[in-house]
């Protein structure tokens, strides 16, 4: 079985985004970039399934940037077998995504396509749900867990009142949530090794998918900001506060 | 203009971040619609919906297919009904988030996620980068597939409507999937979205026991609510449904008191639109001071036993 594992390339988690003065979109320039964190679990869940014999290939793939090269390399150093570079300059949103991610299911034929439940750029947590729909394809959104067995795989599922479980035929689409595992981190070997391994660079015509936006961005704007308040001495001062707002 | 609200249930009653979605449905200028799907138990669901304020039809698919919400069978069925809507809503709720992207796609729609705002028809605004930025969007589909940040929305009254049920049906997958089962956590507190005051711990509660012996007499005692920290819920002091922020809950009371929670920009992206924000935390740099209104620099293994006995 081949897994395909879509990996996005962000601003670094660490970093505090700046939006533009002129309102036009976040100041990505001079700013860490790194593998979007959940994707980053999607590709050592990926490595896990392949240790354990569930799985024979990995192939990463990533549409953005030629710089996204980087991340599919950090997948290669990880564990992945080859990666997709589908490149464009565009801001390609989620629905043409999933539509390149498609085609490129039906020439590989993965048995999981494993994403991250959301890219922390856009927060949209949509494009594996989107992809499993155009694939006509069952989804496990926001695994904590994910157990293989035959032919269809159990994903427990972090939702709003506690866990779900749910079983899917395979191929299905699963997307990581943030305690599915803890991603290692790659060895100098591993990165020496990855800068050999196979990536392949399409287009977005490859596929034949157009990637012109649905969604046109006309401002981005600071949130309101919060003015820090004042600091109390002590719990009796707190006390006082806390009764003045009528609480307790 | 008329607009579709699905309705999140557990059979009997309709939750509250469904109120929230029928107001920004009604913003959108026309009359609302709610699909209320589900196994056997839906009918008393669909009578509740009918009562909410505002609302002109309700629309009632019951099929066992339906029971547990499975986005393989409740979509086809949702997107069988789009044809007589301009805009289909739901709350950016895990079920929400799990079930619409793939209406969208089905319909070749782009989905608005988690909006706050609507500016008109087809403009909203959304928070991008852990809510560090606001998006206004248009959209240029000819349908409008969105979830609703469901703290930035009044609740539509619960009664005072009187909207007629219609039953409906449609297709409902292909049996590709199943549900197996369902851990929930079961808890007499109010539950995290809806509270008006949440205790909140962070990675300084050390493990679950102590988290527990701190925490909960204090929620115990304002009958709060408590939420947890992604820190918190990692090392396993509580479950992950405790979880606020960028990826997990997020939150809106009235009281948000943080304890022994640093500040960390995703945290913040769940709690900060708090009316009031209450920090403890030993150090007097934590980046929960400069969203505090009120801070207090102590240690909690003394201030908060000593708050919770004074209250
Ligand atoms: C992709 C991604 C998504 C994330 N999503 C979320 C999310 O949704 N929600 C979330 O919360 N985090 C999230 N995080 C994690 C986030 O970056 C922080 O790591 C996390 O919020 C830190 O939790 P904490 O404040 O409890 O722990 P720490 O940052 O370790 O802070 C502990 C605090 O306790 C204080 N303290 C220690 N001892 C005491 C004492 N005795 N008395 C008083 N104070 C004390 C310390 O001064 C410190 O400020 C996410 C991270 C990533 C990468
Ligand atoms: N441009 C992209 N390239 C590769 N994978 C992507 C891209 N955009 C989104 N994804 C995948 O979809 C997941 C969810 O993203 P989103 O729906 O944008 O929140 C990410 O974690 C990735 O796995």
């Amino acid at each position: 079985m081949k897994i395909l594992v879509p990996v996005k390339r962000v601003i670094d988690y660490n970093v505090k985004p700046r939006v533009k003065a002129d309102g036009s979109g976040v100041d990505l320039a001079n700013v860490k970039m790194s593998m979007n964190p959940f994707c980053e679990i999607a590709v050592e869940e990926a490595i896990r399934l392949k240790e354990a014999g569930k799985a024979e290939e990995i192939i990463a793939v990533s549409i953005g940037p030629a710089k996204a090269q980087e991340t599919l390399r950090t997948a290669l150093a990880m564990g992945a077998d080859r990666a997709i570079l589908v490149e464009t300059d565009q801001d390609v949103e989620p629905l043409a995504v999933a539509k390149i991610l498609k085609a490129i299911a039906e020439e590989e034929d993965p048995g999981i396509v494993m994403l991250g439940k959301q890219a922390i750029d856009d927060d949209s947590n949509q494009t594996g749900q989107m992809l499993a729909a155009l694939m006509g394809r069952p989804q496990g959104t926001f695994a904590s867990k994910v157990q293989i067995d035959g032919d269809s795989v159990s994903v427990t599922r972090e939702v709003d009142g506690g866990l779900e479980t749910v079983k899917l035929d395979l191929p299905a689409v699963i997307t990581t949530d943030l305690r599915l595992n803890e991603p290692r981190y790659a060895s100098l070997p591993n990165i020496m090794k990855a800068k050999k391994k196979p990536l392949d660079t399409k287009t977005p015509d490859d596929y034949g998918v157009d990637v012109s936006p649905r969604l046109a961005m006309s401002n981005v704007s600071e949130p309101p900001v919060r003015q820090a308040g004042e600091m109390v001495e002590d719990v009796d001062a707190l006390v006082a506060k806390l009764k003045a707002l009528g609480v307790a | 203009m008329t607009a579709l609200v699905i309705a999140e249930h557990n059979g009997g009653e309709i939750a509250e971040a469904t109120l929230s979605t029928v107001t920004a449905a009604a913003q959108l200028g026309g009359d609302v619609h709610v699909l209320v799907a589900g196994g056997d138990d839906a009918g008393a669901a669909a009578g509740a919906a009918a009562q909410i304020a505002g609302v002109a039809k309700v629309l009632r698919a019951v099929d066992a297919a339906y029971a547990h919400q499975l986005p393989e069978n409740v979509a086809p069925l949702i997107v069988s009904l789009a044809d007589s809507y301009d805009a289909i809503l739901a709350p950016a709720t895990t079920t929400g988030k799990n079930v619409m992207p793939r209406v969208a796609a089905l319909l070749d729609v782009m989905q608005v996620s988690d909006i706050i705002a609507i500016e008109s028809p087809t403009t909203f605004k959304r928070p991008i980068y852990a809510g560090n930025a606001i998006a206004t969007v248009e959209s240029s589909d000819s349908k409008r597939v969105i979830t609703v940040r469901t703290t930035a929305f009044e609740k539509a009254e619960a009664t005072g409507g009187s909207a007629s049920v219609d039953e409906v049906s449609g297709p409902t997958g292909d049996g590709n999937s199943e549900f197996v089962k369902l851990d929930a956590v079961e808890s007499d507190r109010p539950e995290l979205t809806g509270a008006g005051i949440i205790v909140s711990g962070g990675r300084a509660l050390k493990d679950g026991e102590t988290f527990e012996q701190y925490i909960t007499p204090l929620a115990d005692k304002l009958g709060a609510a408590i939420g947890a920290s992604r820190a918190a819920v990692d090392a396993g002091y509580v479950p992950n449904d405790y979880q606020v922020g960028q990826t997990g809950k997020i939150v809106a009371p009235e009281v948000y008191i943080a304890i022994g929670i640093s500040g960390a920009i995703q945290h913040l992206a769940g709690m900060k639109d708090s009316k009031t924000i209450v920090a403890i935390n030993k150090d007097p740099d934590a980046p929960i001071f400069q969203v505090a209104d009120i801070g207090l620099v102590a240690d909690l293994f003394n201030a908060v036993p000593e708050l919770t006995e004074k209250l």
